[in-house]
């Protein structure tokens, strides 16, 4: 047998893995794995601070479906891991982080560059572990690997302490994998299929009510075809922006705290609601008593403790979502009286006249589009006054047409562009959901591209965001890696600002950051990027049309964005969705329309 | 207090202990008792959990500890469907006029001398959390002054065995069959 070092032994479990590119920054405990990945078909992205390495990971893993590795060494390099792995592990994100560690005769001595990574990161990890033989590294990563990307994805960290890289042991590939406690939910029940179908057939008000889990499953050509057959309004969670085409007659958009009016009143209303793959987050379902209270709970997803967790559920489809959803689609076809004539669901017309045979959902159809003309997302772009930053996200939307990548880090920026993007795609939208993390979009952007070589892909940030990571600037200068940052530049923490405008009494306490320095131009030119500023509404077209045709270098744009605009609808945290705020750009009696809320089915 | 026990098989590996604990405490999940050793099995420990069931979701606790790769199986075991043991080693502080008294009182629920010095005497009981309980309610009158209690063991009656094969413990109930 084959005789390997621990560090070689890595290295070529990465690349049996299939690993094109792990994102690193090499230190003391890490260096023997470096030595033999000079010599590998692996590509080292060389970040300039770890946790641009982490975040580039994710992005990698969004835009791919494939897990993202990423590496660094023993103490602050593993903990400069730990905001990418809360993030990944929020968001179900498939990645693999490995760590260096001190040697084992020094753990627990409080050596250099010491910290106990797999103790920090327990909470935030599907699974961790320290390597101490050498004989298992093959296996550890093989069984990262497993974890990281079945069942529901989430982020693995393999702590490979320094002695243990170095010593020698036996290598065979592939390794026995030893999991006896790991099981990875399979097809789903029929019998709930059919309870579920049955309930969806036989819906009047139904909402389905769609999470990431239909991304990372790639299942939304099964959505397409569930929603067509049942003719069943689809809301896409902000994990879920580009599931189902934003153009489509039955998209509703995002619901939750910033979701669209119809989004989040169809499903305070719905006698139905069907959670694909989502986890009924408090940020969708506002106060959770009050959410949807009419509506009967149809909820499929592949970790059984989502299913019950926050609101329990009539009907539970546990199990694979990408076969739930094939069979979902199945058992609607069959249950509809000319189910069996129809010979695809994607032949039935987006509208409301494909189920009208079937009667069900038209009355309802008709109340939506009637809420989405009431209540749009609205806002007044002066051809003179201050930029907003929805007129920039819309352009952009135009220009691209709904076909680019976008990014975005945490706050304002993040949902003007999940309200204002036109998603026509999966995977073209990627951001920190569950965690919240500013700072992620810059390194995130750079993994997406580097997965996606020759997509446009576009990062949408917030000034403040983007100062607490903006280094990784140099890394995509130097490394190639052409994408695009649009600052939405309002000089404020502009999310924060808005909860002190609304909940502090104006009191604006440590959120005006400047919109002058730095100097993001410049800053962009010296990390050896295009640097762009754009102030005025009638420069957005030309402005945007010069970043998006660099394809060499990446480009920084600066707007400068209106800092007084607000993001809308709202509603306020802790609160009822029927308590729905929607904003200054609506009347009080209009206003008073949507809280009211007449219809009649 | 409605409690709930569960019975926990893991990998016998380093670090299994702080996964599970450390779920628990992630949670906010309260852990009323908590005990585990090696099975006959040496690659599998047991874990016996004792959670409260009105501050901590039980149903969730199963489901979460499920997720743990480690983690082999979880059973929770019914009420009375089990037998529960804890052991307590008791220092009680005696008068030799009373001694005969308390050792009366020891007879009474089994409880063994193990240990015994002019002032002192140290009783060993084995029994159910109730029973146990109660002993230690009577002992206070004479002067209880050390007390060192193990957290609950537990193993289903009858001829059924939990193994660490099979389907896991948490089922969905079946939705019953509706009429379309």
């Amino acid at each position: 047998m084959q005789e390997l070092t621990g560090a070689q032994a890595l290295v070529r479990s990465l690349e049996q893995q299939g690993v094109e590119v792990v994102f690193g920054l090499p230190g003391g405990t890490i260096l023997p794995t470096y030595d033999p990945l000079l010599s590998s078909s692996l590509r080292h992205v060389l970040v300039r601070h770890e946790q641009g390495a982490g975040h580039a990971a994710e992005g990698y893993a969004w835009a791919t479906g494939r897990p993202g590795v990423c590496m660094a060494t023993s103490g602050p390099g593993a903990t400069n891991l730990v905001t990418a792995l809360s993030d990944a592990y929020m968001d179900s994100v498939p990645m693999v982080a490995i760590t260096g560690q001190v040697g084992t005769s020094l753990i627990g001595s409080d050596a250099f560059q010491e910290a106990d990574i797999t103790g920090i990161t327990l909470p935030i990890t599907k699974h961790s572990e320290l390597v101490t033989d050498v004989a298992r590294i093959p296996a550890a990563i093989a069984e990262a690997f497993h974890v990281a990307t079945t069942g529901r994805p989430g982020p693995v960290l393999i702590d490979v302490p320094k002695d243990v890289q170095q010593a020698t042991g036996p290598w065979s590939w592939p390794p026995v994998m030893d999991l006896p406690g790991y099981q990875v939910p399979g097809p789903p029940s029929p019998t709930a299929i059919r309870a579920a179908a049955a309930l969806l057939v036989r819906a009047r008000r139904p909402v389905l009510y769609v999470g990431g889990g239909v991304i990372k499953s790639d299942s939304h050509a099964d959505l397409l075809r569930l929603a067509e057959l049942c003719q069943a309004p689809v809301t896409t969670t902000l994990m879920a922006r580009g599931a189902f085409p934003d153009a489509h007659p039955l998209a509703l958009g995002m619901p939750g705290m910033h979701g669209t009016y119809p989004a989040v009143a169809a499903l305070q209303e719905a006698d139905l609601v069907v959670a694909l793959g989502a986890r009924f987050d408090d940020r969708v379902t506002g106060r959770l008593a009050d959410f949807a209270p009419r509506a009967t709970i149809v909820h499929a997803d592949i970790d059984p403790a989502e299913v019950g967790k926050n609101r329990a559920a009539d009907v539970a489809i546990i199990g694979d979502l990408r076969l739930t959803m094939a069979a979902l689609a199945d058992a609607v076809a069959a249950a509809l009286p000319d189910g069996a004539a129809l010979p695809d669901g994607a032949a039935l017309p987006g509208g409301a006249a494909g189920r009208r045979a079937t009667a069900g959902t038209a009355d309802w159809l008709a109340v939506l589009a009637s809420w989405k003309r009431q209540f749009p997302l609205r806002y007044t772009q002066d051809s003179d006054g201050p930029l907003k930053p929805q007129y920039v996200t819309e352009r952009l939307s135009a220009l691209t047409g709904g076909e680019a990548i976008i990014v975005a880090g945490v706050g304002q920026h993040q949902m003007h562009a999940a309200q204002h993007y036109s998603f026509t795609r999966p995977r073209s939208w990627i951001n920190s959901g569950g965690a919240g993390t500013m700072g992620f979009a810059v390194p995130a952007a750079m993994g997406a591209q580097v997965g996606r070589p020759g997509e446009l892909v576009v990062a949408i940030d917030g000034d403040g965001c983007f100062q607490m990571t903006a280094q990784e600037l140099a890394t995509c200068a130097i490394e190639k890696i052409p994408i695009k940052v649009l600052i939405f530049n309002n000089g404020f923490l502009g999310m924060v600002r808005q909860w002190q405008e609304l909940f502090y009494d104006e009191r604006y306490s440590s959120v005006e950051l400047g919109t002058a320095i730095p100097d993001y131009v410049k800053l962009a030119e010296a990390y050896g990027c295009v640097g762009l500023r754009c102030e005025r509404p009638d420069e957005v077209d030309t402005v945007l049309d010069k970043a998006l045709a660099r394809t060499d270098v990446p480009v920084v744009v600066d707007f400068r964005t209106h800092d007084r605009e607000g993001v809308f609808p709202m509603v306020p945290a802790g609160r009822a969705n029927d308590e729905i705020v929607l904003g200054p750009e609506f009347s009080a009696d209009e206003q008073r329309a949507a809280t009211r809320r007449e219809m009649e089915i | 207090m409605s409690t709930h026990t569960l019975a926990v098989l893991a990998e016998n590996k380093p670090g299994v202990l702080s996964h599970i604990a450390g779920l628990f405490s992630r949670r906010a999940f309260n852990i009323s008792s908590l005990a585990v050793g090696p099975t006959q099995d040496e690659r599998v420990s047991r874990f016996t959990i004792v959670v409260d069931g009105a501050s901590t979701p039980v149903d969730q606790v199963c489901k979460q500890l499920e997720k743990l790769v480690r983690v082999l199986k979880v059973v929770e075991l019914s009420e009375g469907g089990a037998v529960e043991r804890e052991l307590a080693l008791i220092k009680v502080r005696v008068d030799p006029a009373v001694r005969g008294q308390l050792l009366e009182v020891a007879g009474v629920f089994g409880a063994s001398v193990v240990d015994m010095s002019p002032t002192t005497l140290v009783l060993e009981a084995v029994s159910s959390p109730a029973k146990l309980d109660a002993l230690l309610a009577m002992l206070d009158s004479y002067g209880t002054c050390e007390l060192v209690r193990t957290g609950r063991i537990a193993l289903a009656r009858g001829a059924g065995v939990i193994t660490d094969d099979g389907p896991a413990s948490t089922a969905f109930p079946e939705p019953a069959e509706t009429a379309a």
